[in-house]
């Protein structure tokens, strides 16, 4: 039982001192989760706290590989919208 | 759409056309020498101090639909962005290097990337560090206001004096519109809910910093169609509460900054707008016009940034001897204070009146016709006060309205405020692109010089180059032109261009 914090996370520090077991650890290229440490904040808080201030959509995983922060769900952008834009912006 | 005749909203004629460095004077004598060397709070100081930004602040706890957390780019330059991410102990040594080199940089503020108190301990360190080390730099700090209410006494303790929080409305109606969500007690709140209590904390913590005599600022940004019909409520509050300038910018969005807003089409305003809504929400408060919306890593005079002159790499092997340095600033500085003593001499007044001028078409005609219609010019100007700058050098615009009756300077504009992507960036046609649309409802430009080039470029996009008046002082080289266009008959209500009113 263990989160995961894979690539795409901005290294901005917001979850590490959030981490009630002191698992999130600074790393090259990006933070990571000791998962032997990793309790999922289970019977600290309702809610997992790296997950819960991360800015970044689906960098965070669960033990199942199943983003936390779904795409759209932090932003509000809907997925198509931001796929549409950045197909037209790479065809300038 | 830009309209060069205006309206004034809620303001009467006198209220709303006082410059601010009128109205600063205005402040209570100890306000004013707090901000006399301060080059965001007075218009006065930025053509004489630096600033800086250190980047140690990364994190935020919260989110704003015209933010991007994920962007750096290093070309780019707005509110936000920083190449670098600093440790305290590096900022630090950075100040002192940069205070070194630049002994006019009289104020470190804190500012980002992400919200300075959502890191209290990186950025407290640096300013526990810096108010002992460096205590003849002022220290500000700016911040979203949500973690404000319980680090008023922290933040005292270490000499800060100036205080920015952004607010940009005081409902949550409209704050929902702004703030997709919040972190705050250990859960992600979202909608109205997370509105309410942002503006709760931001309200309470203007109120402690004002009770413990921290000077505030209030930054808005202005999203038209969100919160432009309700910012003049917000100046009337957070002025009742004590802050002391009022500072509205214009919403940076653009598709390629992947925000929220410039994703899903918001726009951000007109010039004509934002300065509409500067005067509306005047009143008699101090609003700030000449911000630059600079990086969270910006060293240097407001409107430059020389942070690439102080990287890690370059500062790390840097040994300084502060003390020594620290006599210098000092004799720099009254040297300075000296020439601006000198300038406040009596000058040849410049008129700031600005007359009621009803819309030609939207409104009925006004009794007394006016006979000339408004110009506005831009100038490339890096003093500020002459015009003494190359077109092709200018990397922002000072914007001043002039009627038969006054020249009043109306608004900065950056040329390099977007990037508009890597490959593009050092692109010459590219620049002059950015430049037309920074000068966009301007009729003339006035400058020290010009290339073949722009010239053609500039006249064929309605715009004309001037270079005859370089050198001169600003405000009466604009009277100079707008009494030669008006004698040539440029300047009679029918000659508007109309490509301009229409745009």
């Amino acid at each position: 039982m263990a989160f995961q914090i894979i690539a795409g996370c901005v290294n901005c520090w917001a979850c590490a001192p959030l981490c009630p077991s002191a698992a999130i650890v600074a790393a090259t290229p990006h933070f990571r989760i000791d998962a032997k440490l990793c309790t999922e904040c289970d019977g600290v808080y309702a809610d997992p706290q790296c997950a819960s201030i991360c800015p970044i959509e689906g960098v965070i995983l669960d033990s199942a590989g199943v983003p936390l922060n779904p795409p759209g769900s932090l932003t509000g952008i809907p997925p198509e919208r931001l796929a549409a834009a950045s197909a037209e912006i790479r065809a300038r | 759409m830009l309209e060069l005749n205006r309206s004034i909203h809620g303001a009467s004629a006198t209220g709303g056309s006082t410059p601010a460095a009128d109205r600063l004077a205005q402040l209570p004598a100890a306000i004013r020498a707090k901000i006399n060397t301060h080059p965001c709070f007075s218009e006065d100081a930025h053509h004489h101090y630096a600033r800086m930004h250190v980047a140690v602040a990364p994190a935020c706890n919260i989110q704003c639909h015209y933010c991007n957390r994920k962007y750096d780019c290093s070309n780019e330059s707005r509110p936000g962005v920083v190449s670098e991410l600093l440790t305290p102990d590096q900022a630090v040594k950075k100040v002192l290097a940069v205070a070194a080199a630049i002994p006019q940089m009289t104020v470190l503020g804190i500012a980002g990337p992400g919200d300075p108190l959502a890191n209290p301990e990186r950025t407290l360190e640096t300013f526990r560090q810096l108010a002992e080390k460096a205590p003849d730099i002022r220290l500000c700090v700016s911040t979203n206001g949500l973690a404000l209410p319980e680090l008023v006494d922290e933040l005292c303790q270490y000499n800060i004096e100036h205080v920015t929080i952004t607010i940009n409305c005081v409902d949550p109606d409209i704050g929902a519109k702004i703030y997709p969500w919040i972190f705050w007690n250990h859960r992600r709140i979202t909608g109205r809910k997370a509105a309410e209590i942002l503006i709760q904390r931001q309200q309470e913590g203007l109120e402690k910093l004002v009770a413990r005599g921290v000077l505030v600022k209030v930054n808005s940004v202005l999203i038209p169609g969100v919160n432009d019909a309700h910012l003049p409520e917000v100046s009337r509050v957070i002025k009742a509460k004590g802050a002391f300038l009022h500072n509205v910018m214009p919403l940076i969005a653009e598709p390629e900054h992947g925000t929220f807003y410039g994703l899903m089409g918001q726009r951000s305003p007109t010039t004509a707008e934002l300065d509409a809504l500067q005067t509306a929400c005047a009143g008699d408060m101090a609003m700030m016009r000449h911000c630059r919306q600079c990086r969270a890593d910006a060293v240097g005079m407001l409107g430059e940034d020389r942070n690439q002159e102080f990287t890690l790499d370059k500062i790390e092997q840097l040994e300084i001897d502060y003390a020594a340095a620290m006599q210098r600033r000092a004799q720099v500085q009254a040297e300075i204070e000296a020439k601006r003593a000198a300038a406040r001499q009596p000058s040849p007044s410049v008129l700031v009146a600005l007359p009621l001028i009803e819309r030609p078409r939207a409104q009925p005609q006004p009794q007394k016709l006016p006979t000339t219609r408004p110009l506005l010019v831009a100038v490339a100007s890096h003093s500020g006060t002459h015009i003494d700058q190359h077109f092709g050098h200018a990397r922002e615009f000072l914007i001043y309205e002039a009627t038969a009756e006054a020249v009043r300077r109306v608004a900065v504009r950056s040329v390099d405020l977007y990037c508009t992507g890597a490959a593009e960036c050092d692109d010459t046609d590219n620049r002059l692109a950015q430049t037309l649309r920074a000068l966009d409802g301007c009729e003339a430009v006035l400058c020290a010089r010009i290339g073949y080039e722009p010239w053609g470029k500039l006249e064929a996009a309605g715009i004309t180059p001037n270079g005859e008046h370089a050198l001169e002082p600003i405000e009466m080289a604009i009277a100079a032109v707008y009494a030669e266009w008006q004698a040539a008959g440029r300047l009679t209500p029918q000659t508007a261009a109309p490509a301009r009113l229409s745009a």
